[in-house]
């Protein structure tokens, strides 16, 4: 049993890539093998920037021999097939023998030495390796057919034991040679196997286990933060970065004028970790010294702030040697450049703030939120009004009293998501009042609530104008909810500024606060409604204007906070903010058909989108799609909180045997009724009305009108027992649907099971008499008709 | 190839920002690149220089060595910043097809202004590289100098829409950043400009561009008339499809480049919405992209 090395070494592969790439070679390493019928008895992969490696120990030294016994043709065929057979397979005459007329030949195939298999495996894994986005390189590169790989591929190690693995790949040939680190050993270094690997290399500052590398960070810089009284704040991406960027880790530490902490703290981590890579640090909470100074000077993150744990003017950075001045010029030059940065976004800071939001939005008139569809100002107007109306309408309800806002968590921001409490839900409270401006802790008014709403919503979009969000636009929001603090806005307007986006993508946190509901919700339904009326809708994968993620957005703060919205009312309400900017009294017919007919668009669409992504939303909680199609397609529900507490309540009873039996009742019903084409089901038990252009059948079957009809026969005890139960199940389940109590509504249908059973099986529906057997199908189509007041069961699966 | 790599001794004073220049021509000229001098338009980047862009294409070695003065004028902050100007000079070297120790030969005119790899953390950073305007991408890194961005260094794989046969590599050195580096100062402004000689003034860079920089950001972002600038859009795109019309690829790029020199303005005047935005660099890009193909039917290359 051998061991084999295999060492890919290029120029610095991005440190995002390297982990699936050691992954992907294992694979096909693996594969390669697998085809070839020999296996490693355990295979490990190496990756730094500079070379992806791999050792598979425990082969044999060649793949087993095989033998195969071939038939050839009849001894007494002609001796044109017995030249086709030999010439076929390569064999001589000699070689046959003749088994009872029959040439047969034994053909020894021996092993394959593993060396061979090697040779003509690694070019076959470079070639069809699959990184994210490969290059060519060099004077090869005149045919875009040259070789690919990530960076220009530069060496490769394959020895066997001890013997080389010739081969060549491009214009790389593989050697026992490789190199050391860039800067501490840029001479050769000859490796003797996969024994001496990483020790070899090890002696040339190079640590090729990555996992080696993250816990020199990893414990280097707990170390660092711990020695200076400091929080190490520990990020396992970027430990993985750093680990991906470096062949020899040095982790140092920094640290920075302690005045740039005015600046928002979110600034000042994105600045650390994301465009320099650096670990941010913590001050203890009650550590005393400079490390405790308050942040948010001028006005911008007191009040929670100051009970989280403060921002330490320090940074570590992971340098890739060990400095002949012990580090020192690295940490003074990386010093300096956060320096820059920092002091770039105080500017921005310091500037901004020498406008107020009002200010700043008035510039929102300049940029255009979609040509067809106006400006941002536009926008902004349109959902400072629909975030109006949510609230007086009563949709958007004011907070129970005390009702602390998730403001209160101000200072988690992006970076450290705060949880919405579940005593923040607003409530039923209604005090319309005109009063002056509530302080904390008092109840708010209606109107007070709709003028904060509005407010906000107006705000909301302002600090897109600004330079802080022009530099770093990951913080749109975040930015507007400082500034709007740092001039003293009522906090609930700063913080509905400030999350007015989320939730950003499933998991992200679902506003509760209720100023902060209404502009989000006002905000993203705006986006849904404009984008369906200029028909830019989703298609496959495309969704340009995130219109999916706006979808979800809606149906999350509608569920999370339990808001009762009519769908066609919000998307009424919504298209008339549109109107003004496409209709005026000089609009042609032809246009204002046209506008009509995208607004029937929005109305016929934008619902079933909806229900769509709620699908798609509650797959996770396990909520049946099939069931939602089954309260959705009776139509008429337009209240999206209503229809999924239908929808739980109807997976609930039809996961019961009862559920389960009157399933296959009413299957069993309307196979018959369609057999005898008895009309089509009844989609729409919310509506008593007969649809129109309907067949006689289903007209029969409207509840109340066939007990007009005086029978012609004596009904049989199973069949009353149906009747009465259909006559108390009917209105029974009705009732319960308007009020909303669906576990009502599931029981009465419940009922039903039973004599539906008896029914079936004590009844003949296909009677010899015409009018039993009419009078027992309208029995029939009354199940279905009692069924579809709850749910269109024909929709439910199984 | 051993490459005469004079490695600038440690205990040397640093350069200032001329000899930094004199320095990298020195060295790329050692090493055959062709030292040429800036385009003479008004310019985005060092790519935009006819040197990179249209040599880039086509089957020709080309190796070439420059400065080129660079105007963003959304960058500009009145001569306030240390770090930011809206005028400012980059050092291109293009080397085609790229060599296989490019990384060296990069490395090597670092240690000849002066960088010692041992004390200063040079780390190569994933940045792909990709300019819509110029339907050009590459793959590479930006190379980091303890933490500081101090060169792109790109592979370039496609060049207005077309392939690259062979490939270039591109190194474009920020000369501000490496020269504050050097010379360990904090402001752009107080960089040495010059190498003070008795009897003549030291002078800085802020003496010489502190001016340039204030009236240029105030005409940039408050003055600049915006009609004129709309009309100076449209007459250089016309003017650039007349040019093509008669098959002149060289006329045609460079009223490109004017388009795009003054959309870029446009955007410092604020008066252009995302959404135009990126209808303005697509008509940039057309343009640019029909001067390449002049450029590769004038020489007979496929695409």
């Amino acid at each position: 049993m051998t061991d084999f090395l295999l060492e890919l070494r290029s120029e610095e592969i991005p440190a995002r890539m390297q982990a699936k790439a050691a992954a992907d070679l294992a694979r096909l390493f693996t594969e390669q093998l697998a085809a070839a019928g020999l296996a490693a008895t355990e295979t490990q992969t190496f990756v730094t920037p500079r070379r992806l490696a791999l050792i598979a120990r425990g082969l044999p030294e060649a793949t087993e021999a095989q033998s195969e016994e071939i038939k050839g043709p009849r001894t007494s065929a002609p001796p044109q097939a017995l030249e086709g057979f030999l010439g076929k397979t390569g064999l001589q005459q000699s070689d046959l023998e003749d088994r009872d007329g029959i040439w047969f030949a034994s053909k020894q195939t021996p092993g394959r030495d593993t060396r061979d298999v090697l040779a003509e495996a690694i070019p076959a894994i470079v070639r069809a390796f699959p990184w994210p986005k490969s290059m060519r390189w060099g004077a090869a590169s005149t045919s875009t057919e040259s070789l690919r790989w990530v960076r220009p591929l530069h060496g490769i190690v394959a020895i066997f034991g001890s013997d080389l693995v010739p081969c060549t790949i491009g214009d790389v040939t593989s050697g026992y040679e490789t190199l050391g680190h860039r800067f501490h050993h840029p001479g050769v270094i000859t490796i003797g196997g996969a024994d001496d690997y990483a020790e070899k290399l090890r002696a040339c500052h190079i640590i090729v286990d990555a996992e080696e590398r993250r816990a020199i960070i990893r414990d280097g810089a707990k170390q660092l933060a711990a020695d200076q009284g400091l929080d190490w704040i520990l990020d396992e991406a970027l430990v993985a970065e750093n680990a991906g960027l470096t062949e020899w880790p040095v982790p140092l530490i920094g640290s920075f004028d302690p005045d740039f902490l005015s600046v928002p703290r979110e600034v000042i981590q994105l600045t650390l970790a994301t465009n320099q890579k650096y670990f941010v640090l913590e001050s203890p909470p009650h550590a005393n010294g400079e490390g405790d100074r308050p942040q948010g000077g001028g006005g911008g993150a007191e009040g929670a702030a100051q009970r989280l744990p403060q921002l330490a003017p320090a940074f570590i950075c992971v340098a890739n040697i060990d400095a002949n001045d012990g580090g020192a010029a690295i940490v003074d030059g990386n010093r300096k450049v956060l320096a820059a940065r920092l002091s770039d976004a105080r500017h921005f800071w310091d500037q901004d703030r020498k406008k107020t939001l009002a200010q700043h939005a008035g510039g929102l008139a300049r940029i255009t939120f979609h040509e067809k569809l106006g400006t941002v100002a536009d926008k902004v107007d349109r959902v400072a009004r629909l975030a109006r109306w949510l609230v007086e309408e009563g949709i958007v309800k004011v907070p129970p009293r005390n009702g602390e806002g998730d403001h209160a968590k101000h200072g988690g921001g992006v970076v450290s998501p705060s949880a919405t409490p579940d005593e923040t839900r607003p409530s039923v409270t209604s005090a319309d009042a005109a009063a002056p401006p509530p302080r904390t802790g008092e109840e708010l008014s209606r109107a007070q609530l709709a003028t904060l709403v509005e407010q906000a919503a107006r705000l909301a979009k302002a600090d897109l104008v600004t330079e802080m969000v022009g530099e770093f636009p990951e913080l749109q929001g975040v930015i507007g909810g400082y500034y709007a603090r740092a001039e003293g806005l009522d906090p609930q307007v700063a913080d509905a500024i400030r999350d007015h986006y989320k939730p950003v993508g499933q998991g992200d946190d679902v506003p509760t606060a209720p100023v902060t509901v209404a502009v989000s919700l006002a905000d993203k339904l705006d986006t849904l409604v404009g984008f369906f009326l200029i028909d830019e809708r989703p298609t496959g994968s495309r969704d340009p204007f995130a219109l999916r993620r706006a979808a979800l957005g809606v149906l999350e703060i509608l569920n999370r906070n339990a808001l009762r919205m009519g769908l066609w009312e919000a998307i009424t309400r919504s298209l008339g903010g549109f109107a003004p900017q496409k209709l005026s009294p000089e609009t042609g017919d032809e246009n204002y058909e046209a506008y009509i007919a995208a607004q029937n668009d929005v109305f016929a669409k934008l619902p079933n989108f909806l229900a769509d992504r709620l699908k798609v939303q509650q797959r996770e909680a396990g909520v049946r799609h099939d069931l939602i199609d089954a309260v959705f397609a009776l139509g008429g529900e337009d209240d999206l909180v209503r229809l999924l507490a239908r929808v739980k309540a109807l997976q609930a009873f039809i996961e019961t045997p009862e559920g389960t039996n009157l399933l296959a009742g009413y299957k069993r019903a309307a196979n018959i009724l369609k057999k005898e084409d008895w009309g089509d089901p009844d989609t729409n038990g919310a509506h008593p009305e007969p649809v129109e252009g309907s067949s006689e059948g289903l007209r029969q079957a409207q509840p109340g009108r066939e007990r007009d009809n005086s029978l012609s026969y004596t009904l049989e005890n199973a069949e009353a027992a149906l009747v009465a139960a259909l006559d108390s199940a009917e209105p029974a389940a009705r009732d319960a649907i308007a009020n909303e109590d669906f576990a009502a509504a599931m029981a009465a249908l419940a009922s039903l099971r039973a004599p539906i059973d008896t029914f079936f099986e004590e009844v003949i529906v296909n009677d010899p008499d015409p009018d039993k057997r009419a009078a027992r199908l309208r029995l029939l189509a009354r199940i279905r008709s009692a069924v579809h007041a709850v749910a269109d069961f024909s929709r439910i699966e199984g | 190839m051993p490459h005469p790599a004079p490695k600038r001794p440690s205990d040397a004073p640093p350069l200032s920002f001329q000899d930094l220049i004199l320095t990298l021509h020195a060295y790329w000229g050692a090493h055959g690149c062709a030292i040429l001098q800036p385009y003479d338009l008004e310019m985005g980047a060092g790519t935009f220089h006819t040197a990179t862009t249209l040599r880039a294409l086509g089957p020709d070695p080309w190796n070439a060595a420059f400065v080129q003065p660079c105007r963003r004028p959304t960058d500009g902050r009145y001569g306030e910043n240390p770090n930011r100007l809206g005028a400012y000079y980059q050092y291109q070297v293009i080397l085609k097809p790229s060599p296989p120790d490019l990384q060296a030969l990069y490395i090597g005119s670092l240690a000849a202004i002066g960088i010692d790899p041992l004390k200063h953390d040079i780390r190569f950073v994933e940045d792909d590289w990709e300019s819509p305007t110029l339907g050009a991408w590459g793959l590479g890194w930006e190379v980091w100098c303890d933490g500081m961005e101090v060169t792109q260094f790109t592979y370039f794989q496609q060049m207005g829409g077309y392939d690259c046969k062979p490939v270039s590599g591109e190194l474009t050195y920020g000369l501000e950043r490496l020269a504050m580096y050097i010379q360990d100062k904090d402001s752009i402004l107080d960089l040495a400009y010059n190498t003070p000689q008795p009897g003549m003034p030291a002078l800085t860079y802020g003496d010489i561009f502190l001016e340039n920089e204030k009236q240029m950001s105030k005409w940039n972002f408050e003055v600049a008339d915006t009609d004129t600038l709309f009309d100076l859009f449209r007459k250089a795109v016309a003017e650039c499809e007349n040019c093509l019309a008669h098959k002149l690829p060289i006329p045609a790029y460079e009223q490109a480049i004017k388009a795009s020199h003054v959309f870029n303005t446009l955007q410092a005047r604020g008066v252009i919405s995302v959404q135009e935005r990126a209808a303005y660099m697509a008509r940039v890009r057309d343009l640019a992209k029909g001067a390449c193909t002049a450029w590769m039917d004038h020489n007979g290359w496929a695409a």
